[in-house]
C-alpha cells in the first residue's frame, strides 16, 4: 500500500485519521522536548556543551516544525496555530518529555538537573530513532520522505546522548547515583511514550508503522546497548498517557511559555 | 566587538635592553600588517590589554545570549523559534572561539577558562553594557539583532584588520554571522513596524528604553568622561583603528536614517545632523549612570550573573565526573 499525497490520504477518512494522530505524536514530543533544550541554554555544564546542545535543540524545533507542515498538507491548519493554540487536551505528546527541567524556573533559579536531561535525551533519541527507521517504510509516502530526511541528522544528536550516558555512568560514584536515580524514575514514567494512543491498530493495519509491541522491543535492545543494569520492574506510565491526551501541569507552564507572544496579539503577523 | 577603549592602562616600560631590539622588531612587523602568532613574542602590555578585550568579548557574547534567551521559547511563530534558536547558538560558539583565543594569551599565566569565569563573578571581568538591561517585549529581541548586534557589527569591522592573528581570523567569522543577526532582528523589526498598533506601540517604546544603552554602546567619546589619561594601546598595537567617538557617529550615520525612515523616534528632541561638523549632534547619555552599570550594577546585572553562578554550582558534580574521567582515559 503506497499513498503519495494529503489530497489521496484525505479520500479515506479512516487511513487518514490514524495518519494524523501519528503525525501528531511525532510533531508534539519534537516541540516538547525542544521546548525544555531551549530552557538550558547558557546553564548547560560548560560552553562546549552549551553550543552542542543548542544546536540539537534548534534541529528538533526543525523537525517539529516538518511535521506540522505535514499536518497543514493534510488541512489541520497553520503550523503555527498546531503548534500554540492548541488545547492541552488534543495534545499527543509523551507526558516524560514535557516533565521540567528541574527546580526553579528558566528566567529565575534555573536549578535544572543534567542528570535528568542525560537520561530523558538519551532514552527519547533512541526512541525516535526506532520509531523514525520503522517510519522510513511507511505507507505515506510524504511522511516517510520527512523521516529519511530526519534521520540523516538524527543520529548524531542521539550519539551525543549516548556518549554522556556513557561517561557519568563511568565516572565518580555521585554521578552514577544520580543518572540511576534518573533513570528509574523514567522507568516508572516513560511507558506512554512508547505507545501509539487510540489508532494504535489502524496505524499497524494501514502499514503507517509497525506494531507497538515490536517498536518497544527495538527500543529496549537499544537502550541495554548502553545501559546494561537495566531496572527491573515492568515500564510504567504513572501521569497516564499524553498519546490519549492526559498531561500534566507542567505541559499548561510550557503552552503558556510557548504561546505567549503569539497569543498576545492574533490579529498580528508576526 | 564588545569593548571600550580603556583609558586607565597603565604602560609597562621595556628598559631591558633586550626587550627593547624586540620591541623594536614588534612595532616593525605590526606596522607593516603583519598578524602576530600566540608564540610570538610579545610585548607584556600588548598580551595583558588582548586577554582584557578578548576575555570581556568573549564573555559579552555568552551573557549576551541571555536577554535574548528570555524570548526563545516564546518567539511568536515557528519560523521566529527557529530563527533566534539559531542565533543564540551562534553566539554561544562566538563565545567558545572567543574564550579559546583568550586561555592561550593566558598560558605563559598559568590561567584558564575558570579564571575567566570566576572573574566575571567576582566582577574582575566586565560584560558589555546592553547585556546588563531588561527585556519586556517580544521587541526587545528585535531590537537586540537589529541594533546592538548593528551596533557590534560596526565595531568589529574596526578591528577586522587587528594585528594578533588568532583574533583577527576569529573576528572574520563572526562578523560574516552577525550580518545574519541583523537580517534576523531587522525582519523581525519591520514585521512591527508594518504591524497592528499593539506591535508599532512595543517597538517604540522598545526603541526608547535602548537608546541611551546604544550611544553608551561605544563607550565614552574621551578620557575626560572617566577622568583618567592615559594613551590608547589598542590602537597604537593597530588591533583597532578608530575612536569610540568615531564609531558611534558611525553607527549614527547608517541607523538614524533607517529609523526616521520606519515612522519611529528616538527620545531626544535635539538629534540632528550638523552639515557644518559634519557629525550627529546628540544628548549625551548618563555617563554616571554606564559607570554603575558596567560595574554589575545595572538593572538586571545581579540577574544574570546569577544564572551562570547557579549553572556553576549546580553543574558541580558533572565537572568533576568529567574530571575523573579525564583522569581514567
Ligand atoms: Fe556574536
Ligand atoms: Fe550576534
Amino acid at each position: 500500500m503506497t499513498v503519495n499525497s494529503a489530497e489521496e490520504a484525505n479520500q479515506d477518512v479512516a487511513y487518514s485519521k490514524a495518519l494524523k494522530e501519528l503525525i501528531y505524536q511525532l510533531a508534539d514530543d519534537d516541540f516538547l522536548i525542544s521546548f525544555r533544550g531551549s530552557e538550558w541554554l547558557g546553564l548547560a555544564p560548560h560552553i562546549e556543551e552549551d553550543v552542542a546542545f543548542s544546536s540539537i535543540t534548534q534541529n528538533t524545533m526543525g523537525h517539529a516544525f516538518m511535521f506540522y507542515q505535514l499536518l497543514e498538507d493534510l488541512g489541520e491548519g497553520e503550523i503555527d496555530l498546531l503548534a500554540h493554540e492548541r488545547h492541552p487536551d488534543v495534545r499527543r505528546n509523551g507526558i516524560y518529555l514535557e516533565k521540567r527541567n528541574g527546580e526553579g524556573n528558566y528566567l529565575e533559579e534555573p536549578y535544572y538537573d543534567w542528570a535528568l536531561t542525560v537520561v530523558r535525551h538519551f532514552l527519547y533519541e533512541t526512541f525516535k530513532k526506532v520509531k523514525l527507521e520503522a517510519i522510513t517504510k511507511s505507507s505515506y509516502k510524504p511522511l516517510a520522505n520527512i523521516a529519511g530526511k530526519v534521520l540523516m541528522e538524527q543520529p548524531y544528536h542521539l550519539a551525543h546522548w549516548r556518549i554522556w550516558m556513557n561517561q557519568l555512568l563511568n565516572s565518580t560514584e555521585e554521578a552514577r547515583d544520580r543518572i540511576e536515580a534518573r533513570l528509574n524514575e523514567a522507568w516508572e514514567e516513560f511507558g506512554d511514550v512508547l505507545e501509539f494512543g487510540f489508532q494504535a491498530t489502524e496505524m499497524e493495519h494501514f502499514d503507517l508503522i509497525i506494531g507497538e509491541e515490536e517498536l518497544k522491543e527495538r527500543w529496549m535492545d537499544e537502550v541495554a546497548k548502553t545501559i546494561p543494569n537495566l531496572p527491573s520492574e515492568p515500564l510504567g506510565k504513572k501521569f497516564g498517557s499524553g498519546r490519549e491526551g492526559q498531561h500534566t501541569e507542567d505541559l499548561d507552564q510550557a503552552l503558556a511559555t510557548l504561546s505567549e507572544v503569539y497569543l498576545s496579539d492574533k490579529e498580528a503577523i508576526w | 566587538m564588545y569593548n571600550y577603549i580603556e583609558y586607565g592602562s597603565s604602560e609597562i616600560s621595556n628598559d631591558n635592553i633586550d626587550d627593547q631590539e624586540k620591541y623594536e622588531q614588534f612595532m616593525a612587523r605590526i606596522e607593516v600588517g603583519e598578524k602576530i602568532e600566540p608564540d610570538d613574542w610579545m610585548p607584556e602590555d600588548y598580551r595583558q590589554g588582548l586577554i582584557k578585550l578578548i576575555s570581556m568579548h568573549g564573555i559579552s557574547e555568552i551573557m549576551g545570549a541571555l536577554p535574548e534567551k528570555e524570548w526563545t521559547p516564546k518567539a511568536p511563530t515557528m519560523k521566529r523559534k527557529l530563527g533566534i534558536m539559531a542565533k543564540v547558538q551562534d553566539e554561544m560558539g562566538h563565545g567558545q572561539l572567543l574564550l579559546r583565543v583568550a586561555e592561550d594569551l593566558m598560558q605563559p599565566y598559568g590561567k584558564d577558562r575558570g579564571d575567566i569565569m570566576e572573574d566575571l563573578l567576582s566582577g574582575d571581568l566586565k560584560f558589555h553594557n546592553v547585556f546588563h538591561m531588561p527585556t519586556k517585549t517580544w521587541a526587545d529581541a528585535g531590537m537586540v539583532g537589529w541594533l546592538v548586534d548593528g551596533a557590534a557589527i560596526i565595531s568589529q569591522t574596526n578591528m577586522l584588520d587587528a594585528s594578533y592573528g588568532p583574533y583577527q581570523r576569529a573576528l572574520q567569522r563572526i562578523c560574516q554571522e552577525e550580518v545574519f543577526h541583523a537580517q534576523h532582528g531587522e525582519a523581525i523589526i519591520m514585521a512591527l513596524a508594518e504591524g497592528t498598533d499593539y506591535q508599532r506601540e512595543i517597538l517604540q517604546e522598545s526603541l526608547n528604553r535602548w537608546w541611551p544603552s546604544l550611544l553608551m554602546f561605544f563607550g565614552p567619546a574621551s578620557a575626560d568622561t572617566t577622568g583618567s589619561s592615559k594613551q590608547n594601546i589598542m590602537i597604537k598595537y593597530k588591533i583597532r583603528k578608530s575612536s569610540n567617538e568615531e564609531l558611534r557617529q558611525a553607527f549614527l550615520d547608517k541607523y538614524l536614517p533607517r529609523v526616521f525612515s520606519l515612522g519611529l523616534t528616538v527620545p531626544d528632541e535635539t538629534v540632528h545632523y550638523d552639515e557644518a561638523q559634519e557629525q550627529w549632534i546628540y544628548q549625551q547619555p548618563d555617563w554616571n549612570e554606564f559607570k554603575q552599570i558596567i560595574k554589575n550594577k545595572g538593572p538586571r546585572s545581579k540577574e544574570r550573573l546569577r544564572l551562570r553562578e547557579i549553572a556553576y554550582e549546580n553543574n558541580r558534580w558533572v565537572r568533576q565526573a568529567l574530571a575523573k574521567d579525564q583522569v581514567m582515559t
